[in-house]
């Protein structure tokens, strides 16, 4: 039966801009907003970059010698503020959720394709917001928890900007979720079904129900704490009545889920770039759809792992130990699959495949913190220092930055026709690798000895190993010189890359590159087999 | 085949081996100088030679992978088309099912012997007759336990400073004197934002929240002097709150105490 999915009329293309400048409209079309997340992403992760050499800087010594100390800590807020609402979250998500997706459910756009607009234009002007509250009266100095009753006695129009920016990047996140669950059920192409999807489509599905069901928390916690501060109300403010602990209790609640929204989509990438550069099936594809939606039900109900020393009682710490250790159980399965996928195939070693091994080693070590972390006892002397510092950036960073590189190499030839040039990507990898691990495995040891997170000054006998840690910061800005050089180079004078030049069998490749408007030229392939590697029809020539 | 499975036991056992010598012989931690030290050094003890294991072994595997199964030059074809094994799977859910079942019930039993498990007696002399809500840290005093022996402290935590009062010797200091081996009980209270108590030699860190009263107790075992840290953002200075615990034999602490109570004032 040949349907072709309606094509909503988006692109009427007499009206939309020719060329680059696309990607300054309004456009519709999934696959310019897909680039517009990701290079406005990758624009935000330059300032992040630059906040956290800055924290480096600042921490090559025991004194607060570099930047007044509220500055510092408006720089740690902003740090992670744009880091994680501004770059991990629209980039997995957004950006090669909206490229891919409906090329996988075989639909011409997305769900909602003024939606999605809505939700990318949201981002600049909420992000250049937060950046631009430091030149009002300073920016938000109270982390990126903004734990109260600390965001309430802070400067009063930082900490407003902040709250006012992540809610609209809230908002950005539940459109874009909703558009995701949108499309992939109820778009898919007929005769498609939800078993023959890409894993990627699993991944998103997940994270979609995960970013619906616990972002509006965090945004309806963020009001209350803004009364708190504009209309002195007391929902949070102890001296008023209010509770601290109910203010971290919501936000967990939105922010232990949101690590599952930076790494789930990673996880479904990840799974789409071993198979076709290690020419295998996916190993364990009903294993890995059963872990991810496994992941979302235990990501809701760990919230409180983040919480062991704020005074919660004793069933409530044990019930959050065990709950937070079995993540490892799916989170397992789904490495050894990837393990299970390499093993056997006929690899070709490039950058794609070196960041994602280099993401499962990351993610395995900061995975082991992870459960130690869990818990109850182990976290007690360890919460809040420098060992959870450590383990979350193994884990958003070794972990899921190191999948978008590894996308980026993988699809780049797709959105653009040129291939990237290896020997540069190899060298990135490279610096990235050493530099990251370098900088934040001695973390894991400063704070098992005593030196809090979140300070500017600390005692001098951590000296050399902080040193050692902002020596990895600088390889880490370093590796981005190779990447943009390549990047900017291989758009215009690239390799010419064909249609499909990994032989891979998702339906994305199975059009030109770059893709026309509408995706296919004809009807939507019918993919039944995105991993059928090694099969007879599908034999790589 | 036979070579196979004995390169393979060869290398379980080496990844076992290095695991368990890392383990033994690579100390991550400051010294122990709480009763709890000890304990939480056991546990994690267990922790890192399990997590050693874990991740040499994937390590090994993938970059095994990488060597072994990398393409070679004018190969063509795909790998082998292997999209799953049952058995396999079953085993790699079920072991680890087990391993965090059984880190959660020693990780239970290490927080018990630590006194996490105790519900608060609400009877103890240090709490207010009044209904305010106490929060417990770990180490509760238990009903059978006699409050008396303890040393009470009442620990004010600001913008950026703690202040130990001793209400026995009605007096304020900036540092915390304790004698060695007598368990303490602290009554913790903030006067403005959220602080943490941590002390890394002694592994106890509570959190302090206004508003919100709460017990810590512990028992140190070692004299000597050590850093009491804050742990939980509370400002531009947060970095510069801090202050010593100084464990001394009860006879210099005597001393000391004696030279710094007051006389009560009863009005």
């Amino acid at each position: 039966m040949t349907i072709s999915i309606d094509p909503q009329k988006t692109n009427n293309e007499s009206l939309q801009p020719k060329g680059w400048l696309r990607y300054f409209s309004f456009s519709l079309d999934h696959k310019v907003i897909g680039i517009q997340y990701l290079v406005c992403g990758f624009l935000f992760y330059l300032i992040g970059g630059t906040l956290a050499s800055a924290i480096r800087i600042e921490l090559a010594s025991p004194m607060s010698d570099f930047m007044p100390r509220d500055v510092y800590n408006q720089v740690l807020t902003l740090h992670g503020t744009i880091m994680i609402f501004l770059w991990i979250v629209p980039v997995v998500n957004g950006a090669f959720g909206n490229y891919l997706i409906p090329f996988y459910v075989g639909a011409r756009d997305m769900a909602f394709p003024r939606l999605n607009a809505v939700a990318f234009w949201l981002i600049p002007p909420s992000g250049l917001m937060l950046v631009a509250s430091y030149f009002v009266e300073g920016a938000a100095q109270a982390g990126w928890t903004a734990y109260p009753p600390l965001s309430i006695t802070t400067p009063q129009s930082g900490q407003i900007i902040w709250i006012l920016s992540v809610l609209l990047l809230g908002g950005s996140s539940i459109f874009g979720g909703i558009n995701f669950i949108a499309t992939i059920i109820k778009l898919r192409r007929p005769g498609l079904k939800l078993m023959q999807l890409p894993m990627y489509c699993w991944a998103m599905l997940g994270t979609s129900l995960l970013v619906v069901l616990s972002t509006p928390v965090l945004a309806g916690t963020l009001i209350l704490l803004s009364f708190d501060i504009i209309a002195n109300t007391g929902f949070f403010n102890p001296v008023l009545g209010g509770n601290v602990v109910v203010y971290q209790h919501l936000f967990w609640f939105y922010s232990h889920p949101a690590v599952y929204i930076m790494v789930l989509p990673a996880f479904g990438l990840v799974s789409e770039i071993l198979p076709v550069h290690a020419r295998k099936p996916l190993f364990g594809y009903t294993t890995m759809v059963f872990s991810i939606m496994g992941i979302v039900v235990l990501g809701l109900v760990v919230w409180a792992h983040h919480m062991f020393t704020s005074g919660t009682p004793p069933w409530m710490r044990l019930f959050f130990t065990i709950a937070t250790a079995f993540i490892a159980v799916p989170t397992g399965i789904k490495f050894f699959n990837w393990v299970a996928t390499l093993w056997g195939g006929k690899i070709s070693i490039n950058s794609a495949i070196l960041f994602s091994c280099g993401f499962i080693i990351n993610f395995v070590f900061g995975g082991i913190t992870g459960v130690a972390l869990a818990q109850v006892p182990f976290d007690i002397h360890v919460h809040d220092t420098y060992f959870v510092v450590a383990h979350f950036h193994y884990i958003v960073y070794g972990g899921t930055v190191f999948i978008i590189f590894s996308s980026i190499y993988h699809w780049f030839p797709k959105v653009t026709g040129k291939m990237l040039n290896e020997k540069l990507g190899i060298l990135h990898f490279i610096i990235t690798f050493i530099g990251f691990n370098l900088c934040f495995a001695p973390q894991h040891w400063l704070g098992l000895n005593g030196m809090p997170r979140r300070v500017a000054e600390y005692d001098p006998q951590f000296q050399f190993v902080n040193q050692i840690s902002s020596l990895g910061a600088l390889l880490m800005a370093i590796s981005t010189i190779p990447f943009l050089i390549n990047v900017i180079i291989s758009v215009r004078n690239g390799k010419d890359a064909g249609d499909n030049p990994w032989n891979a069998l998702t339906p994305e490749w199975l059009t030109s590159s770059p893709p026309p408007v509408e995706n296919w030229e004809g009807e939507a392939p019918l993919v039944e087999e995105p991993y059928g590697y090694g099969k007879e029809i599908y034999e790589q020539k | 085949m036979l070579n196979k499975n004995i390169y393979l036991i060869l290398i379980i056992s080496f990844v076992f081996a290095i695991s368990f010598w890392i383990g033994f012989n690579v100390n991550l931690l400051p010294a122990e100088a709480s009763i709890n030290a000890p304990i939480y050094d056991e546990l994690f003890k267990i922790l890192f030679i399990i997590g050693l294991i874990i991740f040499i072994g994937m390590t090994i595997a993938v970059i095994y992978s990488l060597f072994k199964f990398r393409k070679r030059n004018n190969q063509i074809g795909d790998g082998i088309a292997l999209e799953g094994n049952l058995s396999l799977e079953i085993v790699w859910t079920i072991i680890p099912s087990i391993i965090v079942l059984l880190i959660g019930l020693y990780s239970y039993n290490i927080y018990d012997r630590m006194g996490g498990m105790k519900e608060l007696n609400h009877n103890h002399d240090m709490m207010s007759s009044n209904s305010e809500k106490i929060w417990a840290g770990i180490s509760q005093t238990s009903d059978n336990e006699i409050a008396i022996n303890n040393l009470s402290i009442e620990v004010s935590a600001m913008q950026f400073a703690f202040l130990f009062n001793y209400p026995k010797g009605n007096f304020i200091s900036g540092e915390l004197h304790v004698p060695v081996d007598q368990k303490v009980s602290m009554k913790m209270e903030s006067k403005d934002v959220i602080h943490a108590f941590w002390v890394p030699e002694f592994r106890i860190k509570q959190d302090i929240i206004p508003g919100q009263p709460t017990i810590l107790n512990f028992t140190p075992t070692k004299v000597g002097k050590y850093p009491i840290i804050c742990a939980e953002l509370c400002g531009p200075y947060h970095g510069g709150m801090r202050a010593s615990i100084i464990v001394e034999e009860e006879s210099d602490y005597n001393e000391w105490f004696n030279k710094n109570k007051k006389p009560e004032v009863n009005l």
